[in-house]
């Protein structure tokens, strides 16, 4: 529908730097620049080599996407950009990006939060979300179990990790088997030549008196870890699939059990699964075999939306404005630290300015 | 011209505003911490007390450091996106070059040379034959390893404030200042001088350390 609100969203918030368009939940273009490469020798993200790619990739990235989508600038209904959760300097680029996007067209401007948005970018697969909406996100920064009323400014997180996040657990696994940097994509590949029951795993915080909805991965990585050198120490060789198949299948079961219990506890006949994490192959299946077991629908958008990507801040956007939300102003600041329960980030204009550094912004460039 | 000047190079955050005279409006605040928050307000400022709009801006410069790196991209990646929408060129220029030409305003005939922080107690830092004129390529190094060399100069900027003891001779402006960074800009473009391209000058390697948990977002 042409009324459907037209958004750009930018999203920098790790090593992925992703400009997206969308009218409404219709996705017109998502264009992504990536500087994991540059990270894989260091087996991790290097916050300042992603802030130097950002910086140049941004604008190329922004002229991209428009092109990609047809439109020009001034064809938008709003511009809206991850303030936070992420990297500080990474995220400061996008911030600074859509700050100067949003004036130089005078369009609102919303700073949304990383992980709604996670959930968010599932309604450009699967159409509007179910309200409540429960999510299951799990990438290399973050394993959360979050309940959603309202996306745009109702999100309660029940769990989340109480040490590695999921995806890192897969890094470090990957690089104990020598396996590179990122560690998912090639564990589970091996897996799927393995044997899932292999080797018993510990399936961490899963004890009847353990939180319901937190989890832990720091005592699997240890103990998948402990496993590989005591072969290596006894001079046997390690059986990578098999240890790969039987890691993930630890991961993927606390992960899915614990989501498909939030879903029942909450009366929430709907799962949506995110992050870079979902686009593991046995997640997805045992996700999708315990939901119907239990009879709710599961969501999972392709794996291309999974990760970080700019289409899941203009989703957020979308909706803001679809929404009617305040929009933020030119003073947003890049939260490394926003929390989950704040999807987005008004300006103060309508609330007690509590800023010690209150500014006269000019009426001819205040946007409405 | 209506040129468009940010720097964010050093703890400044500063704005102005040139019309190929001079400067029609300006402004800086020091807050080495929140270059983010404050850039675009300032440019909104600027441009509301010179009654102009941003489409009115036919040429945007950027001072492109050396500086420290976070606040640095504030500015390059302001200029880079305004300069998109805009369809007009984004000139790049030294960041210690706009504190030389701004010392010389001052009254520095020079030789001199500039100094700015840059933090893990070392300076950036480049020499000049007369306000318009660097000798050399800007560098960083630990003040003490290059006193010797500025012996008997003037050392203009917060980099020659901070250490006395290797810059005895410290002289103001501390921080760049905008206007002079847009008056240098509009002097070299009416005498067709290159610019530099919108790209910073970090003069240091990346710190390529994995962070433990580099991305923290626990809810709690
Ligand atoms: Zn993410």
């Amino acid at each position: 529908m042409a009324d459907e609100p037209l958004v750009l969203g930018i999203e920098t918030s790790c090593d992925e730097t992703g400009v997206g368009i969308v009218r409404g939940t219709t996705l017109l273009a998502d264009a992504v620049a990536s500087s994991v490469d540059t990270h894989a020798r260091f087996g991790g993200v290097v916050p300042e080599i992603a802030s130097r790619a950002h910086l140049e990739a941004m604008v190329p990235t922004i002229e991209r996407a428009l092109k990609e989508a047809g439109v020009t600038g001034r064809d938008l209904d709003g511009i809206s950009v991850t303030a936070g959760p992420g990297l500080a300097g990474a995220l400061l680029v996008g911030v600074s990006a859509a700050k100067a996007y949003a004036y130089a067209l005078n369009k609102p401007l919303y700073g949304v939060n990383h992980l709604a948005s996670h959930i968010c970018v599932d309604q450009l697969e699967h159409g509007p979300l179910p309200e409540p909406t429960m999510a299951l996100l799990v990438s290399g920064g973050h394993s959360s179990l979050l309940l959603a009323p309202d996306i745009t400014n109702d999100v309660r997180p029940l769990g989340a990790t109480i040490d590695d996040a999921a995806g890192e657990a897969f890094d470090k696994i990957a690089r104990v088997l020598h396996l590179g940097f990122p560690g998912g994509p090639v564990i589970d590949r091996l897996a799927k030549e393995g044997d899932p029951k292999a080797i018993a795993f510990p399936r961490g915080l899963s004890g009847s008196r353990d939180p319901a909805y937190d989890f832990s991965f720091s005592g699997l990585k240890t103990s998948v870890a402990r496993w590989i050198e005591a072969k290596r120490a006894a001079g046997e060789e390690v059986p990578v699939r098999d240890v790969a198949a039987s890691f993930q299948e630890a991961v993927v079961d606390v992960l899915t059990r614990k989501a498909v219990r939030a879903c029942k506890d909450e009366g929430v006949d709907h799962l949506m699964i995110g992050g870079g994490v979902a686009a593991n192959s046995r997640l997805r299946a045992l996700a999708q075999e315990r939901c119907e077991r239990a009879g709710i629908r599961l969501r999972v958008p392709r794996p291309g939306l999974c990760t970080d990507n700019g289409a899941m801040v203009a989703a957020l956007g979308a909706e803001m404005v679809a929404r009617n939300r305040p929009a933020s102003d030119l003073e947003l600041s890049a939260d490394s630290s926003l929390p989950v329960t704040e999807p987005h980030v008004p300006g103060a204009h309508g609330h007690p300015h509590t800023h010690d550094h209150v500014h006269e912004i000019s009426k001819d460039n205040l946007y409405s | 011209m209506l040129l468009l000047a940010v720097d964010t190079a050093t703890p400044a955050v500063t704005v102005a505003l040139h019309d190929g005279t001079r400067v029609v409006a300006e402004s800086g605040q020091v807050d080495a911490r929140r270059h983010g928050e404050l850039l675009l307000p300032a440019v909104d400022r600027v441009l509301a007390e010179a009654g102009v709009k941003l489409d009115a801006v036919t040429d945007l410069a950027v001072g492109v450091g050396p500086g420290p790196y976070t606040g640095l991209r504030v500015g390059l990646v302001t200029a880079a996106t305004f300069g998109s929408v805009l369809s007009v060129p984004v000139h790049g220029l030294c960041t210690l070059d706009a504190l030389a030409y701004a010392a010389g305003q001052a009254g520095l005939a020079g030789p001199f040379a500039v100094a700015t922080d840059a933090r893990r107690k070392e300076v950036y830092w480049a020499r000049y034959e007369d306000p318009r004129t660097r000798t050399g390529e800007p560098a960083v190094d630990r003040p003490a390893d290059i006193a010797e060399q500025l012996a008997g100069l003037p050392v203009v900027g917060a980099g020659a404030v901070l250490y006395p003891e290797a810059f005895p001779d410290a002289r103001g402006p501390e921080h760049v200042a905008a206007g002079a960074l847009a008056a240098l800009a509009a002097e070299r473009l009416a005498a067709g001088a290159d610019m530099l391209p919108p790209q910073p000058l970090y003069l240091r390697r990346p710190d390529a350390q994995v962070p433990k948990n580099y991305k923290v977002v626990t809810p709690k």
